[in-house]
């Protein structure tokens, strides 16, 4: 018995996320009385393999063949279900993003093991096995039991905490045999969104909506983002207008969120925006309307015209980031 | 060509959600329940498609697992222009059982790409595409935000974390989709709903299958504090809040 986490890098290198599912995993074999071990698939740079063992994992599993560059939903679905029967996992934990969603249908089938998807907190129980989870876009939660021998979780971004346990963890790399004609898909081209905070990363978002009234009234709300070292967001419409880039449309049909901190500026806070946002720990609303839904959610709101206070608050952050 | 279009039949976007049995069951009084938002856009994606008439599409179909409840949902689909409806007669027990289900019914029937949504709006699962893929043994392009064909090949770009990615695939598979598939949906016409109420719903039976997962309650969130408002005269005051009181900044 044991947890398995499969850890993504992305260039090579971790980020927080993957400690997030490392802690998880750690925690969740400590609730089984278990260890926790991690897969890593592809080439990364020398010591992050090692940087794992600090949040908790007793042990790192390394395949780096070339043929596993691409992400192939079949060829990562097989190498994973045959190290989870390999280390006799009971429970394997994949982040709740692309890659995560990706994969964690394809192993359930492989390995008839049931999925609690978009998993925010530790088990509720072990046996029965009962997670977490979120449903009908954030305005309510389930507490899903899997009923399967091997469970499968995908966990929410930035919805657990980063335990440091640190403890020497062993890596073995192994090598993996690739069926040729396995890899499937074929990628032509790879456009990647370089320099900036991903949206899904980010600790600080902020956001704005049809009250911000012209694309031209942007500059105030970059330079906030910029200085608090958040990133950028908006509402639908927003994006639909061509405003903003469609990366940064956050809402149940755009991205799903979850940052320390979101400013909705000039954003009503319609259910289908807030879907996206519901899970930020803060959330600051700006908007002329003091009826808006958006204060029904926002823990502190200005009831004003986005246009003059924005400036106000970047002078009040500048100010404070200065001391 | 052959599309299939699956479908999850969901309450409308802006529904209140209430619980009732000891918060076992969803409330369903005055519920709207609606086609899911993806799958009406994967649907009008499909109908573009097959519009080209270089695409060779033949036919698209919609496929369901639901009870009879959900007919007015697929007629609407119908409506919109899907040729030909699948229910299988069953309530959708989680997404294992919901996968398997169809998988059973396309083995017999194979289509050559199947369009699923990235996840429903009531179960939030993001699975069932992905696991229908395992079942029939065949690719799956996950997080899809446009998809082109040419020649019999199909040419897709799907999201990657912090990017995007083009890559090509030959039939069959399923692409699971996202933003980008389609603008807006289509809207039905008077025409499509007197042609809908004509058009074959072929109801199936269910496999003899166990779900592997099981809502044991539902939870409503916990209310958030109310908000703490700030003089416009004053906006550093939130700054300060932030800082001090918040203490995330
Ligand atoms: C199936 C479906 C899915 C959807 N998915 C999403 C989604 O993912 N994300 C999303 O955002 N929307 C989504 N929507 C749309 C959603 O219903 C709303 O229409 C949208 O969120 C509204 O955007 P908004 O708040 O920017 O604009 P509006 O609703 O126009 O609101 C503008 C706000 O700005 C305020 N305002 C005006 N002037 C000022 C000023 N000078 N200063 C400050 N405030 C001002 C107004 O009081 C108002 O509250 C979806 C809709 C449907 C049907
Ligand atoms: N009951 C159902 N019948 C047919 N297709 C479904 C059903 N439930 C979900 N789907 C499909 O699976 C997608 C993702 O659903 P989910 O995995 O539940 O988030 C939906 O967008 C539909 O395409």
């Amino acid at each position: 018995m044991s947890v398995l986490t499969f850890v993504e890098n992305w260039d090579g290198k971790f980020k927080k996320l993957t400690f997030e599912l490392v802690s998880y995993a750690a925690k969740v074999a400590e609730m089984m009385n278990t260890t926790a071990v991690a897969l890593s698939i592809g080439k990364v740079e020398p010591g992050e393999l090692e940087k794992l063992g600090n949040y908790g994992v007793k042990k790192i599993i390394h395949i780096q063949n070339e043929e596993l560059i691409i992400l192939d939903n079949q060829a990562y679905t097989s190498v994973i279900a045959d190290v989870v029967t390999n280390i006799e996992a009971t429970v394997v934990v994949l982040a709740n993003n692309n890659t995560g969603k990706a994969i964690a249908p394809r192993l359930s089938v492989r390995l008839h093991a049931g999925v609690g998807s978009g998993v925010s907190k530790l088990p509720l129980s072990i046996d029965p096995f009962v997670v977490y989870k979120k449903v009908y876009s954030g305005r309510a939660f389930a507490d899903l039991t899997i009923k399967s021998p091997v469970r499968i979780i995908t966990l929410a971004q930035n919805s657990f905490e980063l335990i440091e346990t640190p403890n020497e963890a062993s890596v073995e790399t192994i090598a993996f045999q690739v069926d040729p004609g396995m890899v499937r898909t074929v990628v032509k081209d790879v456009q990647k969104q370089s320099g900036k905070i991903l949206l899904t990363d980010a600790e600080i978002v902020i956001s704005g909506g049809r009250g911000m009234k012209s694309p031209d009234n942007w500059g105030p709300l970059v330079e906030l983002a910029d200085l608090l070292g958040g990133a950028t967001a908006c509402s639908r419409p927003v994006s639909d207008e061509g405003w903003r880039p469609h990366e940064e449309h956050t809402g149940q049909t755009g991205k799903i969120i979850a940052p320390n901190l979101y400013f909705a500026f000039g954003i009503s806070g319609a259910t289908q925006h807030i879907a996206g946002v519901s899970a930020s720990k803060y959330i600051v609303a700006v908007n002329t309307d003091k009826d808006a839904p958006v204060f029904e959610t926002a823990q502190y709101g200005i009831i004003g015209d986005a246009g003059k206070i924005l400036p106000k608050l970047v002078e009040a952050v500048r100010e404070i980031k200065s001391k | 060509m052959k599309l299939l279009i699956c479908i999850s039949n969901v309450p409308d976007t802006t529904t209140k959600v209430k619980f009732t049995d000891g918060l076992k069951k969803l409330d369903e009084t005055g519920i709207q329940w609606v086609i899911n938002p993806w799958d009406e856009l994967s649907l009008t994606r499909a109908l573009d498609l097959k519009d080209d008439v270089a695409n060779g599409i033949d036919r698209i179909t919609v496929a369901h697992v639901g009870l009879v409840g959900s007919e007015p949902t697929i007629r609407k689909a119908l409506a919109i222009g899907a040729d030909d409806a699948i229910r299988i007669n069953a309530v959708p027990e989680d997404a294992y059982f919901v996968a398997s289900q169809l998988a059973e019914v396309i083995k017999n029937d194979p289509y050559d790409i199947i369009l699923c949504g990235i996840e429903s709006s009531d179960f939030n699962g993001s699975t069932v595409g992905g696991m229908l893929a395992e079942f029939l043994g065949i690719p799956s392009v996950s997080a899809v935000s446009s998809l082109k064909l040419e020649n019999g090949e199909a040419f897709l770009t799907r999201e990657i974390d912090g990017g995007k990615e083009s890559v090509s695939m030959t039939v069959p598979f399923v692409a699971i989709v996202q933003k980008g598939i389609a603008k807006e949906p289509r809207i039905p016409s008077m025409r499509g709903i007197m042609m809908a109420r004509s058009k074959p719903i072929n109801v199936i039976e269910p496999a003899a299958i166990e779900p592997l997962t099981g809502i044991l309650q539902y939870e409503m969130p916990k209310p958030r504090a109310a908000c703490k408002f700030v003089d416009p005269e004053n906006p550093s005051e939130l700054i300060t809040l932030l800082q001090n009181e918040a203490k995330i900044i």
